[in-house]
């Protein structure tokens, strides 16, 4: 049994260093049956079972490499980006997170038990190659599940960013009157999206009214609902006024827990409605149908 | 006179004792930001916060200085802002020393709303060693 | 630095560079009151295009020169505040209520237009 010391001795950098070196020349040197074996595992264990045995075999080569550069240098930032790159390309293939940790822990046993055959005749020196080597394999396997997680994570906020501004258009409908029609649940960060669209569309068509409908919102926290009132004081400093129309009672009741004067803010009960405010305050006339029938010309041209 | 030493860990740091250093500040401020990569928008919240905070000195303490200063975490990289002065401290008894300080309104400094628009906000203040508030915003 | 203010008509035409100081603001409060009657301007445009960051004390300064204006028988309108600046001063909590804001220049003489009209056609 080996005394503590003596152990922290065989970690440190200067010893550790020859044997990494040593092992890394046994990786090397039976690269191909390694590999194979490895690729073997993956298929016994159902991993990666959305890619091809072809397109494994691409990838377990250059995952190898680079796991084995790793051991080599010691260094891990360019296995990181490795792992990142690897990543967006297998993403997209339908690659979960518990194949990738998956495969890098059986090259990581593969490798090991390849020393273990190598080094048994040895059990002291086999120790000390173990010593070396299992640091430096955790920290791989780390690193790579770590860029892989990452660039999941990114990629999901890619596709957040890009649903919500499909679902917040911005509707044009007459010149200087925008419409904001908004369903759904509106997280904080949907909400400052939503802002920030709404004032570019305000400078990008001049508009000077604007009608936000909530009537597709179920409810709202009163964080959410601070923001409405900040697009709607934004809005204003931008010289648009806003409607605001589809207010239910649970909303209206948020907005005046939060210290909203309801009497100040421009309300009215349905989208139409707030269509026919916004024209007005344009200066259009609103012409109900059944008036047009009273004038004169038209009557005799509906008979 | 600025009487404090620069912080040699800051990115910049602006001595603010006149209304002009609150220009200086807060266009350095923002020009930090941009290269840190924010978005035009958060750089203009930084901005902002530095303009209310330089002109707080100014106006309560006279003098003071603010460092600025480029922040990393795991997955983020951000803005952080330290605003110093050895002024009178904030001697409302219902906010001074409070930790996790929390209400709005109520001390004229504008500090709730620099609250508001940054991600993170410290504020230490007492009569005998000045204020000191310290506010990050990170990049998106 | 002064900022430099424009006669249009019975209008004047205030543009704030990006650099504006504590002080510049309060010249510029000198300058258009002094000139709004000097000239008898009917209304006032303070265009803040440029600014690119609108503080507390910017914010109660534009108020204070609306309210002296109006005063002098002169409507204000502040134009051109930029969508991040809107941003900042909505969620710092500082607004410029009671002061009439539009879009930008065109807009602004557009407003002042229709609201002058409207007064004239008042008995």
């Amino acid at each position: 049994m080996k005394s503590i010391l003596e152990k922290e001795t065989v970690r440190s950098g200067a010893t550790t260093a020859p044997l990494l070196r040593e092992l890394v020349e046994h990786l090397r040197l039976h690269r191909t049956e390694l590999r194979e074996e490895w690729a073997r595992r993956i298929t016994e264990a159902e991993l990666l079972t959305a890619m091809s045995d072809a397109e494994i075999f691409a990838e377990a080569t250059s995952v190898y490499d680079n796991y084995v550069a790793a051991l080599e240098t010691g260094t891990f930032e360019a296995l990181q980006t490795y792992s990142q790159n690897l990543s967006e390309r297998i993403i997209p293939r339908g690659v979960e997170t518990h194949e990738v940790v998956g495969i890098v822990l059986l090259l990581r046993d593969v490798l090991a038990r390849s020393l273990f055959a190598k080094y048994q005749s040895d059990f002291q020196l086999l120790n000390r190659i173990l010593d070396a080597y299992e640091p430096a394999a955790n920290r791989i396997a780390n690193t790579v599940a770590v860029g892989f997680v990452q660039e999941r994570e990114r990629i999901i906020r890619e596709q957040q960013e890009a649903i919500r501004e499909l679902s917040t258009p911005v509707l044009q409908v007459r010149e200087r009157l925008l419409i904001l029609p908004i369903i759904g649940v509106i997280d904080p960060q949907r909400a400052r999206q939503l802002t920030e669209q709404l004032l570019r569309a305000i400078r990008a068509n001049r508009a000077r009214v604007v009608v936000i409908d909530i009537t597709g919102v179920a409810a709202m926290d009163s964080h959410v609902a601070n923001h409405l009132v900040q697009t709607v004081e934004a809005s204003r400093l931008l010289g648009a006024t806003v409607i605001v129309t589809g207010l239910s009672p649970e909303i209206a009741q948020t907005l005046v827990k939060i210290g909203v004067d309801l009497g100040k803010m421009n309300t009215v009960g349905d989208l139409q409605g707030g269509i026919e405010e916004a024209e007005r305050l344009l200066g259009y006339k609103v012409v109900p149908s059944d008036a047009l029938s009273q004038l004169p010309g038209l009557r005799e041209e509906a008979q | 006179m600025p009487v404090q030493n620069p912080d040699v860990d800051a990115d910049y740091w602006i001595p603010v004792a006149s209304v002009s250093d609150i220009v200086t500040a807060r266009q350095q401020g923002r020009e930090l930001a941009e290269r840190v990569g924010l978005a035009k928008g958060e750089a203009t919240l930084v901005a902002t916060a530095i303009s209310e905070l330089a002109r707080n000195i100014v106006q309560y303490a006279g003098h003071g200085d603010i460092s600025l200063r480029i922040a990393t975490n795991r997955t983020h990289a951000g803005i952080v802002v330290v605003a110093r002065d050895r002024g009178p401290g904030i001697v409302d008894p219902d906010l001074a020393l409070r930790p996790g300080f929390s209400t709005s309104g109520g001390l004229g400094l504008g500090l709730p709303g620099v609250r508001r628009i940054m991600d993170e906000f410290r504020i230490e203040s007492n009569p005998r060693d000045g204020t000191t508030v310290t506010v990050t915003k990170w990049k998106v | 630095m002064a900022v430099p203010i424009l006669k249009q008509a019975e209008y004047l035409i205030a543009t704030i560079q990006s650099a504006l100081t504590d002080e510049d603001l309060i010249s510029l409060q000198r300058a258009l009151v002094e000139k709004v009657g000097k000239f008898r301007s009917r209304g006032v445009i303070v265009d803040v295009t440029s600014l690119d960051v609108l503080d507390s004390f910017a914010s109660r300064t534009l108020r204070d020169i609306a309210h002296i204006i109006r005063l002098r028988g002169a409507e204000t309108v502040i134009v051109g505040v930029q969508p991040e600046v809107a941003l900042a001063m909505v969620q710092l909590g500082i607004t410029l209520e009671k002061v009439a804001t539009a879009l930008d220049l065109e807009e602004g003489l557009a407003y002042l237009d229709k609201k002058l009209r409207h007064a004239r056609s008042e008995p």
